[in-house]
């Protein structure tokens, strides 16, 4: 039987493997004729004239991730404790209702209503309103019922011992929570963070109506910018030889990324054990 | 034991749906495939149910995908009708092109902006970034958002040849798309200026978005003065095969050439070729 | 002294206080944005939203009409997609969290793999699936080919959340079952699957979640097409691929996407609800911590 686990566990690691020679398989022509160093020294990206600079994209969909995690996070875990310690049943089953149908919306449906309704109240604080911030704001709400669910099922499955032991010590219900609960589901917290992090980065729809699209470093929240997965969904309906190679680089770059992104949290978490 | 039964109960489920995975191998006269580009995509689904409704037997798939998968399917014989949404460019000579209808540009304002018409040389300054606020043009003080097509997109070599730069001379504060979404941006942003499908545009305004269109070198933008070829700013909407069309496919490309599919062309702010 | 230990326990009562607000307040907050999201989509799609448009097929590409079709044609590629998602990520999590030390080279490499998946850009998704599903396994646009892509997505975050929950049970219980005698299929079986139900439950639902949600993957993968399918070798539009189509591609297609929405919102809400049900009953909670 364990044979049968090994290969489905393979099976699933091996995806990656196949979607990374896809977009080097894609990409190889411009990579052949262009070189890798020229998609980030190049002062900007105008495939049509022979330009390839990515690194404004990189910033900005950095920034965007950042700023989304960063929003989430906090939001994220209050929400799954607020389910979880203070609210009475049916407010709990409510709000965990709320989260379930908001990780179900299309983000289509969440780009549609960054656009018709966020972007314009943006946009009369400092025009053009699409931006930089509009992008981390309805990105954050696109990730928080996931870091908000994954958070809620590790408070669920704490041993009740901890809260217990907990009571009989005396202590309030937010010094149980600071100082005995968040600690033991730290990992689990943070492997809802990661993963929601990395959806943040390859995230294309919403970024795609909400934050601009113009490919420039951002000197100001309220300026818009350009995510690299935009980028692949905006051009790739037309883009023909080395410009469509190109899109895949920007793929590729993405997904470079993540796993920079994955292995720095590694190293700074310590990794994260399941075994409280 | 209750468990047992449940799972007896999604087993015949499961049992229930396996016809559902029936190899049908499908004669290839019974299914046209159509992929490309988008903005063709809706009005070839529609035009492809007429046909199936007038010819039972035949199936006409419409998946989108882009005009530049237009051209690469259409090429490698994974889509029998490649949808493209241009002129045909040097180097795709090999392919043979069929007009379906045409589809005009216009530049639209938000309703609200005092400005009336721009002329040709107050759009270049505007696109370029030299004119940077609406009084310099006759309007109410205030930003100008310019908002560009992305790059690629036939609308925006369209709009280059016509105003005759570079697309790297465009500075501009958005990056749309498509259509809907450049119409939705230029309506929730009062001092936003940005160049649309007439089709699109024109529905959009009659349906109360705070739009409007301008008029290009004096002339109104319509879809009648598209069709009369008045209006400058135009593109062609084809339909593109490998080799000759035989058959199934030369059948719906003429019927999609014709008269029968006008109102249906019309319902989606295209101008019909056909009389 | 005395005084020490009252001002210690203001200081105390006062992080309380400001925690307790604090949590309150966000959480006013999230619910206050998913009530403004939802009661704005309920208002523009409310008017076109009835039975019929439930039942009937798309017309006029989609400004009138329903979208019966395209119900059926999401449904089937949720399952698909489940289907697929289900036997293999269990069987990962289980792998991972039962034949591997927690830190283990093989836990690591696997779990490494799974989340740089994660953020994968959807459309490249979809262009891997078109060319791996649709192109050289040979099944075309179809409803197969999306949600065996679904299904590469959502394997993720299910083998994730579902090998939480199993590294979550304590480990003297699978020590006390081998000194029973008992096997570790058993044990997995009787003890562990239940035990770990409510994670299980949770996987399946954000598995779920995110595959009603997905976009640009699907267009390319099962397509545009917005006929009833007859099989799964058929296109069919998913309901996110219509909701997009309408909002930025159709004019005036603002309607019907906005209908579109509320009606996968209340879909969702009957498929969470049933996901949940089935769940439970199969698995249910058989064991009482103590």
């Amino acid at each position: 039987m364990i044979r049968v686990l090994a290969v489905a566990s393979t099976a699933a690691a091996c995806i990656l493997v196949l979607i990374v020679l896809f977009m080097l398989r894609e990409a190889w022509p411009v990579l052949q004729r262009v070189g890798f160093l020229r998609f980030l020294s190049d002062p900007a990206w105008h495939p049509a004239e022979g330009l390839y600079g990515l690194t404004p994209m990189l910033a900005a969909s950095l920034a965007i991730a950042a700023g989304a995690v960063l929003l989430a996070g906090p939001f994220g875990v209050a929400s799954a404790v607020f389910v979880r310690f203070y609210a009475a049943a049916p407010l709990a089953s409510a709000f965990r209702w709320a989260l379930l149908l908001l990780a179900g919306l299309p983000s289509v449906v969440l780009g549609l209503w960054g656009l018709t309704v966020l972007v314009p109240m943006i946009g009369r604080i400092e025009p053009p309103g699409a931006s930089l911030i509009a992008g981390v704001l309805v990105l954050a709400l696109m990730i928080l019922p996931t870091i908000a669910l994954t958070t809620e099922a590790a408070l669920d499955a704490m041993p009740g011992s901890y809260l217990r032991g907990a009571a009989a010590l005396g202590l309030s219900r937010e010094s149980t929570i600071l100082g005995v609960i968040l600690p033991a589901v730290k990992g689990s917290i943070m492997a809802g963070v990661l993963l929601s992090a990395a959806r943040a980065l390859g995230e294309t729809v919403v970024l795609l109506m909400v934050t601009g699209n113009v490919v420039q470093l951002p000197a100001s929240l309220f300026d818009p910018v350009r995510a690299l997965t935009a980028n692949i969904a905006l051009e790739m309906a037309y883009a023909m030889g080395d410009h469509r190679a190109a899109l895949f680089v920007s793929g590729l770059m993405v997904a470079l990324l993540v796993l920079l992104f994955v292995l720095v949290s590694r190293r700074l978490g310590g990794g994260w054990s399941f075994n409280v | 034991m209750r468990k047992h039964f449940t799972a007896a109960r999604l087993a015949m489920l499961f049992v229930a749906l396996l016809p559902w995975t029936e190899t049908v191998a499908q004669a290839d006269e019974a299914r046209l495939i159509l992929t490309g580009s988008s903005t063709i995509a809706p009005l070839a689904a529609e035009i492809g149910k007429r046909f199936e409704t007038l010819n039972p037997g035949i199936r006409i798939d419409v998946q989108s995908g882009g005009s530049s998968r237009g051209i690469s399917d259409a090429r490698s014989g994974i889509a029998d009708i490649g949808m493209v949404s241009r002129a045909p460019n040097p180097g795709e000579s090999d392919l043979k092109f069929f007009g379906v209808a045409r589809d005009g540009v216009s530049i639209i304002l938000h309703r609200d902006n005092a400005v009336a018409s721009l002329t040709d040389a107050q759009i270049t300054g505007i696109f370029k970034g030299n004119i940077t606020d609406w009084k310099d043009v006759g309007g109410k003080a205030g930003r100008i958002t310019v908002v560009n097509k992305a790059e690629g997109r036939s609308t925006l070599e369209l709009f280059l040849n016509y105003f005759k730069f570079k697309n790297s001379e465009i500075k501009a504060q958005v990056v749309i798309g498509d259509n809907a979404q450049g119409i939705k941006t230029v309506a929730g942003n009062p001092g936003a200026i940005g160049y649309v499908s007439i089709g699109a545009a024109e529905f959009e305004a009659g349906q109360g978005t705070p739009i409007k269109l301008l008029p290009m070198s004096g002339v109104a933008p319509s879809v009648e003065n598209v069709r009369n070829g008045s209006f400058p700013l135009s593109r062609p909407l084809n339909f593109v095969t490998k080799r000759e069309p035989q058959g199934s496919a030369r059948r719906f490309i003429d019927f999609a050439r014709s008269k029968n599919v006008n109102e249906l062309i019309k319902a989606e702010y295209f101008a019909p070729l056909a009389e | 002294m005395f005084k020490a230990v009252q001002e210690q326990a203001m200081l105390r009562v006062f992080r309380d206080w400001s925690v307790l607000i604090a949590i309150w307040s966000a959480a006013a907050m999230v619910a206050g944005v998913f009530i403004w999201l939802l009661a704005d989509i309920a208002m523009r799609g409310a008017p076109r939203f009835d039975l019929s448009f439930l039942i009937d097929a798309p017309g006029n590409s989609g400004r009138s009409g329903g979208i019966g079709p395209i119900l059926v044609s999401t449904a089937l590629i949720l399952a698909v997609a489940i289907t697929a998602t289900v036997p293999v990520g269990l069987g990962a999590a289980i792998f991972l969290s039962e034949f591997t030390r927690s830190g283990g080279l093989p836990g690591r490499a696997v779990g490494l793999s799974l989340d740089v998946l994660a953020g994968v850009p959807s459309i490249v998704f979809g262009l891997f699936g078109n060319a791996f599903f649709c192109i050289w396994l040979g099944l075309g646009f179809s409803i197969l080919s999306g949600g065996l892509t679904l299904a590469c997505m959502v394997l993720p975050i299910f083998i994730r959340v579902a090998e939480a929950g199993l590294r979550m049970t304590p480990g003297d219980w699978r020590n006390g079952a081998a000194a029973l005698g008992l096997t570790r299929l058993a044990v997995l079986r009787q003890i562990l699957l239940p035990a770990a139900a409510p994670s299980l439950v949770l996987a399946l639902m954000m598995g779920i979640g995110r595959s009603a949600s997905e976009t640009a993957a699907l267009i390319f993968t099962s397509g545009y097409v917005d006929r009833m399918p007859a099989s799964l070798l058929d296109s069919g539009r998913a309901i996110s691929v219509h909701i997009y189509d309408l909002s930025m591609n159709v004019a005036g297609g603002d309607p019907g996407a906005y209908a579109s929405a509320l009606a996968l919102i209340v879909f969702l809400f009957i498929i969470n609800g049933a996901a949940k049900w089935i769940t439970d009953s199969l698995i249910g909670r058989r064991i009482v911590t103590l």
